[in-house]
């Protein structure tokens, strides 16, 4: 079902977390909501949920207005961050919970979570409780109660958190085919870009309340409009050089470099500039040349992440291949490649 | 386990200290249970002579009738108590009440107060509204004076429940009303049940309210029975019957100490689960 947000704000107290935000999740698809803690992911989340009102605006499920209704009546699963399972009930009661709720008939219920057990690989997991499963199973279990109801639309409030790193990464793709299998709506809560990159079939990233940039992850990659998008998506992040433009080029005048702006002409001369440049577009292949020293060299074993320090004291992210490796103090002339930089504006925006 | 200090000093410490004490209710024990002649130290004979209260009504008078209301009293504040404070508790640690804190700070007050100082004003309110010298205004009473502390504790132990179990039930479509009584009440059992033994031993042994809002009802409760047979004056004055009274109004009180110990310890932890 499609889900939509129009002119939506939110004050807490004085403060105005969320202001006139609007926001179209389109049918079956995932959508994550991503950015830095307090940028007000979690209160667009939990206001489709219910459990927050809106101040102003409307939400529409499909056609239908419910602003105004309460949680109980808008048919939303969600998945907690702790996973909220209920302790003194095992993993039937649990599943079952929301249908025993809705006074379903008691073989329906039965029939809908073994279905659902099943789904969510959980079915010999019944009769156990809660406190006796792995974080894992939790997650799934969560993720089975929030779906046996057949939901209008599925939240997921940073579901991967608690998890371990091994287990983070099962579970990222086992939420992904759970949610192309229902072909449910769903929306992901998460501060990791990788989550949200690998799991979504687009991504609004969030700041202070506003939504920057909503694109699909390839898109949102290799064309961010503003150097937060750059910097948030992307790992090792991206660099940024500070320099002005001279000449229809970016220029740090200092250690000579200079790019060119091919599409942007016209830019006054000495405008304050930015220029990030991605770690796997900055080596010893590229286009323009900068001489530096390695700074800080990490072993990640198939690759090798290098700091380089440059002359004026501005620092260069870059990661190779392992093979050819360069010790910390060596001096170094890389290149970069000037057909995959970013230029933006001082205040961020790109040019 | 390894140990970093020796334990015996600290055993013996705790021995010698509460030997006394020991030695007190020993002695207790053993003379609702035996003779000594005057002059000595140890009995010389077993009886059972003390516990004969128990089948004949004519020693001390009738005991069961006494026992009946004792349990009748402390069961019923036993449950105002814990119906008033599971719901009071829930609402303060998690409805928006207007005036919640000045609500709160209230029932700190109220907890601070002894009961005496209050027991004026409980008259004068038992009396206009006709319950004075009755059993149900002494329970009433009781039970309002234990409130304070039932609803703080029960309020510690719902703050200890995590809000996303209670979004959760709500999410999953139960009204607050299910979501309370079918998730968040589980969760406080430990609580409930801690408070309701609290409840219970302090109705048991209540005496004072029972001898001062109904002096000259027709009922009586085992502290005012035990006072009656300890009476010097009283033509059945003995020291040993006096002593198995004591010891058989004490027994419940010893018997769910014993049994539920820990769940009485629990609601020190400030309601984590035990």
């Amino acid at each position: 079902m499609q889900i939509s947000i129009r002119n939506f704000t939110k004050t807490f107290d004085a403060t105005t977390v969320i202001d006139d935000m609007n926001l179209t999740i389109r049918d079956g698809e995932m959508l994550a909501l991503l950015g830095p803690s307090g940028c007000g992911k979690s209160t667009t989340l939990f206001t489709i949920s219910g459990i927050h009102r809106m101040d102003k605006g409307q939400l529409m499920f499909g056609d239908r207005d419910v602003s105004g209704l309460p949680s109980q009546k808008r048919n939303v699963g969600v998945v907690f961050q702790n996973y909220a399972l209920y302790p003194h009930m095992n993993v039937f009661e649990n599943i079952a919970f929301p249908l025993t709720v809705r006074k379903d008939a008691k073989a329906d219920i039965d029939r809908e979570v073994r279905a659902i057990a099943a789904l969510t690989h959980i079915s010999e997991l019944l009769e156990r409780r809660p406190g006796q499963l792995s974080g894992g199973q939790q997650q799934r279990v969560a993720l089975a109660r929030a779906l046996v109801r057949k939901p209008d639309v599925l939240l997921l409030d940073e579901p991967l958190a608690n998890l371990d790193a091994k287990l983070r990464l099962e579970m990222r793709s086992e939420i992904r085919r759970i949610q192309l299998e229902t072909g449910i709506t769903a929306v992901l809560v998460t501060h990791d870009q990788v989550e949200a990159m690998s799991m979504c079939d687009r991504i609004a990233i969030m700041k202070k309340g506003e939504i920057v940039q909503i694109d699909t992850p390839a898109d949102m990659y290799s064309n961010p409009r503003t150097s937060f998008v750059a910097g948030f998506l992307g790992n090792p992040p991206i660099s940024f050089l500070s320099g002005i433009a001279m000449e229809n080029a970016f220029s740090v005048a200092p250690i000579k470099l200079r790019v060119p702006l091919v599409p942007q002409e016209g830019i006054a001369d000495g405008t304050q500039l930015k220029l990030g440049v991605r770690p796997e577009h900055f080596g010893p292949e590229g286009d323009i040349a900068v001489e530096g020293r390695i700074a800080f060299a990490e072993t990640q074993g198939r690759e090798n992440l290098y700091d380089v320090a440059l002359a004026d004291g501005s620092v260069l992210r870059s990661i190779q291949p392992a093979g050819r490796n360069w010790a910390l103090g060596d001096t170094v002339r890389w290149h970069i490649d000037s057909k995959s930089v970013f230029v933006f504006t001082d205040d961020g925006q790109r040019l | 386990m390894t140990r970093n200090f020796a334990t015996w000093p600290i055993i013996l410490l705790l021995t010698v200290l509460s030997l006394p004490l020991f030695i007190m209710y020993l002695f207790l024990l053993v003379d609702t249970f035996s003779n000594t002649p005057p002059g000595s130290l140890l009995p010389n004979e077993f009886t059972l002579e003390h516990w004969r209260f128990l089948i004949d009504p004519t020693i001390t008078g009738d005991i069961w009738k006494p026992t009946l209301t004792t349990f009748l009293f402390a069961a019923s504040m036993m449950v105002i108590v814990v119906s008033v404070s599971a719901t009071a508790g829930y609402a303060l640690s998690r409805l928006a009440l207007p005036f919640r804190r000045f609500v709160l700070s209230g029932i700190m007050v109220m907890h601070a107060f002894p009961s005496v100082t209050l027991i004026i004003g409980v008259f004068l309110v038992l009396q206009f509204a006709g319950l004075y010298n009755s059993l149900i205004g002494v329970i009433l009473v009781k039970a309002s004076l234990m409130l304070p502390f039932g609803i703080w504790i029960m309020k510690g132990f719902y703050d200890a429940v995590p809000w996303e179990i209670e979004m959760a039930g709500v999410q999953d479509g139960a009204s607050r009303f299910t979501v309370w009584r079918r998730i968040i009440l589980p969760q406080v059992k430990p609580g409930l049940l801690s408070l309701a033994l609290f409840a219970f031993i302090d109705g048991w042994s209540e005496y004072m309210l029972p001898r001062i809002l109904a002096p000259s009802s027709d009922f009586e409760v085992l502290s005012m029975y035990l006072n009656t047979v300890s009476d010097p004056n009283s033509s059945t004055y003995n020291f040993n019957i006096f002593k198995s009274v004591g010891l058989f109004y004490t027994l419940p009180v010893l018997a769910l100490f014993v049994l539920f110990q820990n769940r009485l310890m629990n609601i020190f932890g400030g309601g984590t689960k035990g």
